[in-house]
């Protein structure tokens, strides 16, 4: 079946805008709520909406069964680098010409992987099958919206609803191949739609868990706990923590020092209190920079390079954990 | 449904003068430290002024202004919002009044999520611009309302400017940007967004343009450079100013009111000391320079 013939039920049929307080017209309340008393679309929420599971769950379930790993990249707080990090972590892992891997950036106002990954400008074929993601090397793909926009700087000015139901095209249209070994899920800051409509989509075909970025300060921590006890109560597994941005080395003097300040510990500290793996620090590196608005991948320039093996030592820690768990499931 | 109020501005902007929000379509470039310092420097100039958070999913003002602990307080004519500092009260001093409001007060506990989706969000915002009474206590006006928003192009955005469609006129937006191309691109789309709705461009500060180290005082350009000049010059935007990375700011706000070392003083005394006051005051300048009118 073409993409484009699947009907969409959360957006096409809803007579007006959803009204405060909407339990979300996918939701098993919906049209049944006290909100829900007066709004001209109650009718529609009410009998219109199957009942049971979305049908196109069992889609969205076919299409990701091809995928053996599924990693969301999460962090409550923008620019912290969870973007950085997912393509550091796409190059690193596909640094093996044995394995195949898929990006996803979900990140729809602000999408920056195609720039990072040097597929800016690139556009998404449609075919029978679905849609092809844009590949920038053998074995790595890539779809974001920046594929789909007319022009780069246009503004993609969506609210919720519109969100969720590109993202579930994402997931159920996307054609990843005959196997891919890993889905790399870049989102946006914060705990929202997003996050919400990706966790409840990939929720059937299973995720691996989440690798969580943050910077040292607190400012940025405290978002991160939050992002966390979503996690937590969304029933994702945390494969790690991983602090960017941790301290800098001046290249003129060698001098170190710590630009965000961890006052209150850092990452390593709010693993200890919550629990979970820290992956290890990752320090601030000016090329870091430069390779991603450029494209290029930072391995094959500056291999030997402090952040290099410091990001190295982290892609491996976390396909550590994610293989050790694997194995527990088998046995 | 909004059919009501076409045509009013929200009813808690009637004792605000000017109104200027601080956007940028990335994250983590500095929205929330460019709004304290903004609300700082317009205080100093002896300014009332009123910081309104709609960051729901991430609030960090409260944080930023070392008022986590403080509440928010309803009253028969709305919410009061929480006082960071009353330079009025002071004697022999020239500062004025500086007032908070943000969802990070109404949540319990600071490690819990607030998980909403868009209508919800829609609605708080609403909510904030109708019930908040600004210019409360001693002045019955505020001089400025910043407001800091979260990251994007989606709901609260759309939302606030739903209901400032009304409120004509703003000021309008301060964008705030890092150097690097995979922010400017970000804020571009932003930037279309303000035009989109109708948002004045007040100009684009460049944050974190610079590390300078304190060993040999080399300048590093950690996030390269120059990118919010050139794109000012692009789309002809005012640039306001380069803000470079000083891990003491960091330290200012973690160490604010810190009694164990003696020393109980808020962020706005702490910030004249500050090497970053008086590149700020500088974008403030050309900020008031441009003489905008009173709304009221």
């Amino acid at each position: 079946m073409a993409p484009s013939q699947v009907q969409d039920i959360s957006n096409t049929q809803l007579e007006a805008p959803e009204p405060e307080h909407c339990p979300g017209p996918e939701s098993e309340s919906a049209g049944k709520e006290d909100a829900c008393q007066g709004c001209p679309n109650q009718n529609i929420c009410a009998s219109q909406l199957p009942q049971g599971p979305d049908p196109d769950m069992s889609l969205i379930h076919q299409r990701l069964s091809v995928i053996d790993h599924k990693i969301l990249v999460l962090s409550g707080k923008g620019g912290v680098g969870k973007s950085t990090f997912t393509s550091m972590l796409a190059w690193a892992i596909a640094a093996d010409e044995d394995i195949e891997v898929g990006a996803m950036d979900l990140d729809i106002c602000g999408p920056s992987l195609p720039l990072m990954l040097g597929a800016n400008g690139e556009t998404v074929h449609q075919s029978n099958s679905g849609w092809s993601p844009v590949y920038v090397a053998d074995n790595l793909g890539v779809i974001s919206i920046s594929f789909m926009l007319p022009d780069p700087d246009s503004a993609v000015i969506w609210r919720g609803a519109k969100k969720n139901g590109l993202i579930k095209q994402f997931l159920k249209d996307v054609t990843w191949g005959e196997h891919l070994d890993y889905l790399l899920v870049d989102t946006p800051p914060g705990t929202s739609d997003e996050h919400l409509s990706v966790t409840n989509y990939m929720k059937e075909a299973g995720i691996d868990g989440a690798l969580i970025v943050t910077t040292p300060q607190e400012v940025s921590l405290l978002d991160v706990r939050k992002e966390i006890d979503f996690c937590r109560k969304a029933n994702i597994r945390i494969l790690g923590l991983v602090e960017n941005m941790s301290g800098f080395v001046c290249p003129n003097c060698k001098g170190e020092s710590f630009i965000f300040k961890p006052t209150t510990g850092g990452g390593r500290k709010l693993c200890e209190e919550l629990g979970i793996p820290f992956l290890g620090s990752v320090p601030l590196d000016p090329r870091i920079a430069k390779a991603c608005d450029s494209g290029e991948c930072f391995f094959n320039d500056y291999a030997d390079s402090p952040a290099a093996t410091a990001i190295l030592d982290v892609v491996d820690a976390l396909r550590d954990n994610i293989e050790v768990n694997m194995k527990k499931l088998s046995i | 449904m909004e059919t009501e109020t076409i045509g009013e501005a929200p009813v808690s902007l009637k004792n605000v003068k000017h109104v200027i929000l601080i956007l940028s379509g990335k994250g983590g470039v500095g929205k929330s430290s460019v709004t304290t310092q903004t609300a700082i420097s317009l205080v100093n100039k002896g300014f009332n002024v009123g910081v309104l958070d709609i960051d729901l999913t991430g609030p960090s003002l409260p944080r930023m202004f070392g008022v986590e602990d403080k509440q928010v307080f309803q009253s028969t004519a709305g919410w009061v919002p929480v006082k960071v500092y009353e330079g009025k009260k002071q004697e022999d001093s020239k500062k004025g009044n500086l007032s908070l409001m943000s969802l990070g007060f109404l949540i319990g506990n600071r490690n819990s999520s607030v998980v909403w989706r868009g209508p919800k969000k829609t609605a708080m915002i609403r909510q904030f611009l109708k019930d908040v009474v600004w210019g409360g206590g001693d002045d019955k006006h505020l001089d400025y309302l910043l407001i800091d928003t979260p990251p994007g192009t989606s709901d609260e955005h759309i939302a606030i400017a739903e209901e400032l469609r009304w409120a004509q006129p703003i000021d309008g937006a301060i964008i705030v940007t890092t150097p690097q191309q995979v922010a400017t691109a970000d804020v571009r789309k932003e930037i279309n967004f303000c035009k989109k709705v109708n948002f004045g461009i007040l100009g684009v500060i460049e944050n974190m343009s610079g590390f300078i180290c304190p060993y040999c005082s080399e300048c590093t350009s950690i996030f390269s450079s120059g990118g919010g000049k050139t794109l000012c010059e692009s789309l002809d935007l005012t640039f306001l100013g380069n803000l470079p990375i000083d891990p003491t700011f960091v330290e200012l706000i973690e160490t604010q009111n810190d009694k164990s070392k003696g020393e109980n003083k808020s962020l706005v005394d702490l910030y004249d000391d500050s090497p970053l006051k008086p590149v700020m005051n500088e974008v403030v300048e050309k900020i008031l320079a441009k003489n905008y009118p009173s709304r009221i």
